[in-house]
């Protein structure tokens, strides 16, 4: 039978056989098991049916305990129920996962394998998840590649239908789910030969039924428990059975082999690797080629690890065996070893007990957070195998410099595989590189004879990151699971990488490179970095340019340079005649692009058609020459921990850092996105100050903080250079001040938010505003010089500025700079405002999510400090408790604040009683009295270090405490309105003092726009593909319920004084305050340059109304509830329709649409009745906490 | 006898010469319903702007792509749909409506600036039941290196090509801006036009003086502005192989008539109707037979270009004499 070939990535494996072989899909987004997910979502949605005809019910819960928990229903009720999850995901499952295992129910998780935080998060691969799920009784079960994802996806839900043992199939997080490989597809009929009828049959008897009823999840006493727990292990010890039956029926089917543990090596081995999930194709590389060089090695890949089979793993090692190695891609910190192992050293003393000669035993950690796995590593640890006396445990592929537990490599070694054709792909997220890439893969998996591997390394920023794409091309199946590592073909697809990346570190001798050049071929080498032009020189390269970008652009296309180099790549490569490659490049842009019109078909094709007459080959010189070189990471002023780590990790070279350069409990200092001068944009804003009105607005509204204004003494400025810019200031509030506009030249990412908001228009040209936007490289020097200067002028003190006004929080100094964050982001500037007003004394708990991301990974943090050193201090604990992390905070700095106070008080002999009667109630609402706090700080610390007792030094370390502090927990919709929505609402009924900031973007914006309970009705997202058919939770409202939370609506387009306003009273409010900030975000649909003016139609529509909740006023017997925004002025499908969101659905399924629309808009109407009302209501303030 | 009012255009036998404009009307198909109740006697749909597909098409494609397959959380932020419908689907599927609800013809519009891809949606737009096309050639010559030359063939290569896409009868709307108008005519009729649809309106913008920017403007039409088509088609009757409509200011019933005796085979209408609705329509079918009935015409036949340039014992009342003869009677007075 012939089955169908196609190139997919190991989520979709997976996905494709859960779908098929599911009735219920319960799901929530979490990287990188999303895709698994979506698709699932999409494909029910358009009524693709499992093997059984009906078509799937997939449902999107608030969080993965729920669900969970769904899941577990649905079990009950005889559904063939299944999930996808990873990380801390797949921990929240736990509770009802060990219900689930323990009811003997069949049921599939599939889990793209994630590291679980500890000291920080990481979105990549590790067995740390799967392995926290070990004692739940479900079965776990391995795969490696995207074929054995799809494969063993199948294994899992046939045993799991006969073993009544729920399972785990897990696959390795991004090297797996994300590697796009050439893999064959089991057919409909396939599924239904592996899947048991009969146990579906018997699945659906044991479901709850009234006409058959029975009582499950009882509670049971020390009488009968233990006993009736015992009553599993049959169904346990019968499972590796019904997997190795369900693996030969496979076997059968398509010819394909596993088993429990598979054996690859030498006969009579005498070293043996253990491990694993993706790490295995590495470790079979090694092994061959050893065993063709004559070494006794051998790999067991352990496949069913839950419930372990020991005598299937002993009869899969040789009985020559000498040293087994074990590698576990996980760490259990204080454990005699790592899970595996120590399964390995059981199962391995049980059969010396029963007579087998015993082998010795060595443990290691590979891998973590997807950490490279390559043939050298494998064979770094059979070496040590080989040893006389080798490290019982050990880790392998960093260098362990603190506890010396790490191997050292030989990273010569690369076992050769004939016939692979390895290709090195350089590129910017925006160029379409990968995208490109992933077709080439398609075109090459699925129209030759050859086998295809895609793997995609992105960078965590959000903005003007880079790609880099690893393509393996074979005649044989590929097996490498890790990076390539000598390249044949190097494409550079934007000139610039050459500067700030190593590109030629992975290509061969004789590599072919291809570079997108703006530079002729007579003046590129002049151009090329001296330190690439040694390596093409001394690598022999053949070195060909196109100018790609301008290729793309006479095409329409923009900068999207893809079909251009795509076409390029296949004319120099010589993988298909270039004819033949054209045909189906053009084929895969129809598939891929066919949809979108015939316009962006027609552009595409003229930029393969027009691509290789613009493809030159460039003579290599004998020597380097110019003056180009590689830009240092940082500049040389960056302070140590930036020189020796960050820039390090800027620089690519994060992995060759040492465990002593790392901060081993996760701290990091701030204020280092400073140092990281990306300089992405291509046009910055220019200031004219000769028609600046001095609103305000562009620094207010920069997602970048890119855009800075300071007010200064005209005697500072007195006297400047003639190249120093600065105005009149006009208004009220800094009439004897001079203004200066300033461009950070290399951190604006040229999203032109500013330049959108400028309202100071010239008199002459109404298109030249006050802000404009120009092209940097004309500009760079003199912005540079002028940001230079503009830093080293003075802050105004914060005493002199009404902060609770736009222009006076503009004033401030920014402490959330140079963020990450998409280009134009809709959070980020709320972020900067919190930082202008309350910075200095700021602490965040901050959700999981975008803004999480672009506020603390690696290698730079936003989170900035005063020339005092004073500023936010930040922290992420986990995506559903931040509610409760930031109420943790406030409860803390009370504690600590009434601890200091009665410790102070005890020292008024040292102190003086006015100085701790001060420090313990002296008034710090305004700036005035922070500032005489601190001064009374300082002079507490000085006595009592002057005092020098034991008491009195014991108190020091409190002083800090008595410094008013803001607590700010700050997170998206996402956690808001669904995950941590119940730890939300009990921060709000708890009354403390704290203030939570959502940024609500009304979608999962983080892992790519799925649906949340903020996705307003007729919007499509992910997970809502066919439009969202239910309203918006009203969050603001929920909130107000209370009576005494301050409650703010705003959305700074719309209203920037309102904004600001909420800003300072909801800090100034004594009790729980919440602010629902609307944020555009790129899963809207639109420029984002435009975002203020979407947020004001939003408003102007009723879409999103603006208003303030103050119990105060309730106190003052005034209406508490101010609603800020007028009637509408403005249809909601006047709205709606420049925000592709909704317009999508129109051009998809225009008569739902309609529906919708008009649903939505009688949303809108109730709702805006609904808040006039309110508007007219007193309220009084529900009645104090009453104590003992 | 009640005087007949049936007309041909582009070799249709329509049963009256009051045909509904292209204009938002003809979205929705029950309201063609009662425009054709009220006596229409065909009907043109509202245009498919290749501007606006491609547009869609390009927006599409740019909102799907940004931050696509950079950043490994989120490798893209929107779903993908079975369809976008950027292309003529809807309104392939409005024409098969409105020949479905409809017994008097169907003219689909097709509008669009340059000669491309977009033509062989003609041929989509005939095969989904279209009785006629009407090509809305809407095009601004701002480029000061394009010469007139080169604008006219513009027009003349998109008319050929439509009219070789298609075997329905092609009408070409455009508008006055020609430097020689009856040459303009004679070629684009040679190119392939049936019919010429005299004249377009242009799309006007305004400035917002409050906010300094350039908005859009439309203004429903006047009766004043008949003067031009009425000029041209009278100089054009029996000049070219050609139906001949006029479309802009075409309000009343006496507008009607004026048309028809200056030569136009068809009148069409669209700001009355958006201003009326279907019961003016009525009025004005109605007002044309009382008014051929009360001046003793036996049909519309029978008038049609009886005031032609060629019809009037001083056909230079059409040219520039007109104006100065209008001076020239001020200056009398």
């Amino acid at each position: 039978m012939t089955r169908p070939v196609v190139t997919i990535d190991g989520n979709e494996a997976a996905a494709n056989v859960a779908h098929r072989l599911s009735e219920v899909i319960s799901i929530y987004p979490i990287t990188p098991a999303s895709p698994m997910g979506e698709l699932a979502d999409a494909w029910s949605n358009i009524g693709q049916p499992n093997v059984w005809g009906t078509v799937p019910t997939v449902i999107e819960m608030q969080s993965e305990a729920g669900a969970a928990g769904a899941v577990h229903g649905a079990l009950q009720a005889g559904a063939l129920t299944t999930t996808f999850t990873a990380s801390q995901g797949l921990l929240l499952m736990l509770p009802n996962m060990f219900k689930i295992a323990g009811e003997l129910t069949a049921a599939v998780i599939h889990v793209a394998a994630r590291t679980v935080a500890t000291h920080a998060l990481s979105i990549f691969g590790d067995h740390g998840d799967v392995m926290a799920a070990r004692t739940t009784g479900f079965a776990l079960l391995a795969s490696c590649s995207p074929q054995e994802a799809h494969d063993l996806a199948a294994v899992a839900h046939a045993a799991t239908l006969r073993a009544r043992i729920p399972f785990v199939h897990f696959f390795d997080g991004f090297r797996t789910s994300h590697e796009v490989a050439k893999i064959e597809l089991l057919t409909d009929d396939d599924l239904i030969a592996l899947v048991d009828a009969e146990a579906i049959g018997a699945h659906r008897l044991r479901a709850m039924d009234p006409e058959h009823p029975v009582l499950r999840g009882t509670a049971q006493n020390p009488d009968v428990f233990f006993q009736a727990r015992e009553g599993a292990n049959s169904y346990y010890d019968a499972t590796p059975g019904h997997v190795l039956a369900a693996m030969e029926a496979l076997e059968a089917l398509v010819g394909r082999r596993y088993r429990l543990f598979d054996y690859t090596g030498h006969p009579e081995a005498e070293r043996v690797l253990v491990l694993m999930g993706s790490g295995a194709g590495a470790a079979v590389e090694a092994v061959e080629a050893l065993v063709a060089d004559g070494e006794k090695v051998g790999l067991i890949t352990v496949r069913l690890y839950r419930p372990f089979h020991t005598p299937s793993f002993l009869t899969a090692l040789p009985e020559s065996v000498r040293t087994v190695a074990v590698l576990d891609r996980t760490k259990e910190p204080g454990a005699t070893g790592e899970p595996l192992f120590q399964d390995i050293v059981v199962a391995l003393a049980d059969a010396a007990a029963a007579g087998r000669g015993m082998p010795r035993i060595i443990g290691g950690r590979y891998g973590l957070s997807s950490k490279e796995f390559t043939p050298a590593m494998a064979k770094a640890v059979l070496d040590e195998a080989a040893s006389a006396t080798p490290r019982p445990r050990f880790t392998v592929g960093i260098n362990d410099d603190v506890t010396g537990l790490s191997l050292p490599v030989d990273e010569s070694f690369h076992p050769r595989m004939p016939g692979v054709t390895g290709a090195l792909f350089y590129g910017l997220g925006s160029d379409g590189t990968v995208g490109a890439n992933k077709n080439t893969v398609k075109i090459i998996g699925e129209n030759t004879p050859l086998h295809a591997q895609g793997y995609f390394v992105y960078d965590s920023k959000k903005s003007g990151g880079s790609t880099v794409s690893h393509l393996r091309f074979s005649p044989n199946s590929i097996q490498s699971s890790y990076l390539v590592s000598d390249a044949t073909f190097v494409g550079c697809h934007q000139f610039d990488l050459l500067e700030r990346m190593e590109v030629l570190d992975r290509a061969a001798d004789g590599a072919t490179l291809l570079l997108n050049s703006p530079h002729s071929t007579d003046e590129v080498w002049e151009h090329i970095p001296v330190e690439v032009q040694q390596q093409i020189i001394d690598k022999r390269l053949r070195l060909f340019v196109v100018d790609a970008t301008q290729v793309a652009i006479e095409a329409g296309l923009g900068r999207r340079v893809n079909t251009v180099l795509q076409t390029c790549f296949f004319a120099l490569s010589d993988v298909l005649p270039i004819d033949r490659a054209i045909e189906e490049i053009k084929a895969s842009i129809a598939k891929t692009y066919g949809k979108r019109g015939e316009v962006v078909l027609e552009r595409n094709y003229r930029a393969v058609d027009t691509a290789l007459a613009a493809l030159h080959e460039v003579t290599v010189p004998a020597a380097v020459s110019g003056t180009a070189r590689m830009r240092p990471p940082v500049p040389a002023a960056a302070p140590a921990f930036v020189q020796s780590v960050t820039a390090e990790i800027i620089a690519g070279r994060g992995d060759l850092l040492p465990v002593s350069a790392l901060p081993a409990d996760g701290t990091f200092p701030t204020a280092t996105s400073q140092w990281e001068k990306r300089s992405i944009a291509l046009e910055i804003p220019i200031w004219d100050p000769s028609i600046c009105i001095d609103c305000g607005r562009c620094a207010l509204v920069c997602p970048h903080a890119a855009i800075r204004i300071k007010y200064v003494d005209p005697a500072v400025v007195e006297g400047a250079p003639d190249w120093v810019l600065t105005a009149n200031t006009k208004g009220k509030d800094f009439p004897d001040k001079r203004l200066i506009v300033q461009v950070a030249p290399d951190d604006c990412t040229g999203c032109s938010v500013c330049v959108d908001i400028c309202p100071a228009r010239s008199k002459e040209e109404v298109k030249h505003k006050s802000i404009n936007m120009e092209p940097k490289e004309e500009h760079l020097a003199a912005e540079r010089q002028r940001f230079d200067y503009f830093l080293g002028l003075p802050e105004i003190d914060r005493r002199d500025v009404d902060m609770a006004t736009l222009k006076g929080s503009q004033a401030l100094q920014p402490l959330f700079e140079f963020s990450l964050a998409c280009s134009g982001c809709g959070e980020t500037p709320y972020l900067k405002l919190l930082s202008q007003l309350f910075g200095d004394r700021l602490m965040v708990a901050n959700a999981t999510g975008c803004s999480s991301i672009y506020g603390g990974n690696l290698p730079t943090t936003p989170w900035a400090v005063d020339s005092n050193g004073r500023g936010p201090t930040w922290s992420n604990s986990l995506f559903e408790d931040n509610a409760e992390f930031g109420l943790g905070m406030r409860l803390a700095i009370d504690v600590r604040r009434e601890a200091a106070g009665a410790a102070l008080r005890s020292l008024g002999g040292i102190l003086g009683d006015e100085l701790v009667s001060g420090l313990t109630g002296a008034d710090q609402t305004t700036e005035a009295g922070l500032t005489d706090q601190r001064a009374r700080v300082a002079a507490a610390r000085e006595r009592l270090e002057a005092d020098g007792s034991p008491e009195a030094l014991a108190t020091l370390p409190m002083l800090d405490s008595l410094i008013r502090k803001s607590i700010w927990i700050v997170g998206g919709d996402g956690w808001a309105y669904d995950i941590g929505f119940g730890g939300l609402d009990h921060v709000l009924a708890a009354g403390r003092d704290v203030n939570m900031l959502v940024l609500d973007t009304e979608v999962y914006s983080n892992t790519g726009g799925q649906a949340s309970k903020a996705t307003p009705r007729a919007a499509v997202a992910k997970f809502a593909s066919g439009g969202k058919s239910t309203g918006k939770k009203d969050l603001g409202m929920i909130a107000m319920a209370y009576g005494n939370v301050y409650v703010a609506q705003i959305a700074m387009g719309a209203n920037m004084t309102q904004t600001v306003k909420a800003f300072a009273e909801a800090e100034a409010f004594p009790g729980p305050s919440l602010i629902i900030a609307y944020s555009p975000c790129i899963a809207h649909g639109f420029d984002l340059s435009e975002q203020m003016s979407h947020q004001k139609d939003a408003t102007a529509s009723g879409y999103w109304e603006l208003y303030r909740f103050d119990p105060r006023m309730a106190q003052a017997e005034e209406h508490p509830f101010k609603l800020d925004s007028r009637p509408s002025s403005l249809s909601f499908a006047e709205f709606a329709r420049k925000e592709a969101r909704f317009a999508m659905l129109a051009g998809a399924n225009p008569d739902h649409a309609d529906e919708l629309m008009k649903a939505a808009q009688e949303d809108i109407d109730e709702r805006r009745r609904y808040y006039e009302q309110l508007a007219g209501l007193e309220r009084g303030l529900p009645g104090e906490e009453v104590t003992a | 006898m009640t005087p007949r009012l049936e007309t041909t255009y582009l070799g249709m036998a329509l049963r009256n010469p009051l045909v509904v404009s292209a204009s938002p009307i003809g979205k929705d198909v029950d309201r063609l319903v009662r425009m054709e109740e009220a006596g229409a006697g065909a009907c043109v749909l509202p245009s498919l702007f290749e501007e606006q597909i491609e547009h869609d098409s390009l927006q599409v494609n740019a909102v799907l792509e940004l931050g696509a397959e950079s950043y490994p959380e989120a490798l893209s932020y929107l779903p993908e749909m079975v369809a976008y419908n950027t292309g003529p689907e809807r309104y392939l599927e409005l024409i098969g409506r409105a020949r479905q609800a409809l017994s008097i013809p169907v003219i689909a519009s097709l509008n669009g600036s340059s000669p491309g891809g977009w033509t062989s949606y003609a041929a989509q737009l005939q095969d989904a039941g279209a009785h006629a096309l009407e090509l809305n050639v809407y095009f601004l010559a701002t480029d000061i290196d394009e010469t007139s030359e080169a604008v006219e063939r513009r027009y003349l290569d998109i008319v050929s090509a439509v009219s070789s896409a298609v075997t329905i009868p092609l009408a070409v709307k455009v508008g006055p801006y020609f430097s020689s108008l009856a040459n303009m005519a004679r070629r684009l009729v040679e190119a392939g036009a049936d019919g010429l649809v005299l004249f377009n309106r242009f799309y006007q913008p305004d400035i917002d003086l409050e906010r300094l920017e350039v908005v859009p403007n439309v203004v429903l039409s006047t009766s004043t502005e008949l003067r031009l088509p009425l000029r041209w088609i009278a100089i054009l009757k029996g000049r070219v192989e050609a139906s001949l409509a006029a479309t802009t200011g075409v309000h009343d019933h006496f507008d009607v008539v004026k048309l028809l005796l200056a030569g136009a085979d068809v009148t069409m209408m669209a700001s009355v109707l958006l201003r009326h609705g279907s019961g003016r329509l009525r009025e004005i079918r109605d007002g044309l037979t009382e008014w051929l009935d009360l001046h003793e015409y036996e049909s519309v036949e029978q008038m049609k270009g009886s005031m032609s340039q060629a019809g009037v014992p001083d056909p230079e009342s059409f040219e520039r004499a007109n104006y100065m003869e209008t001076l020239a009677s001020y200056v009398i007075r």
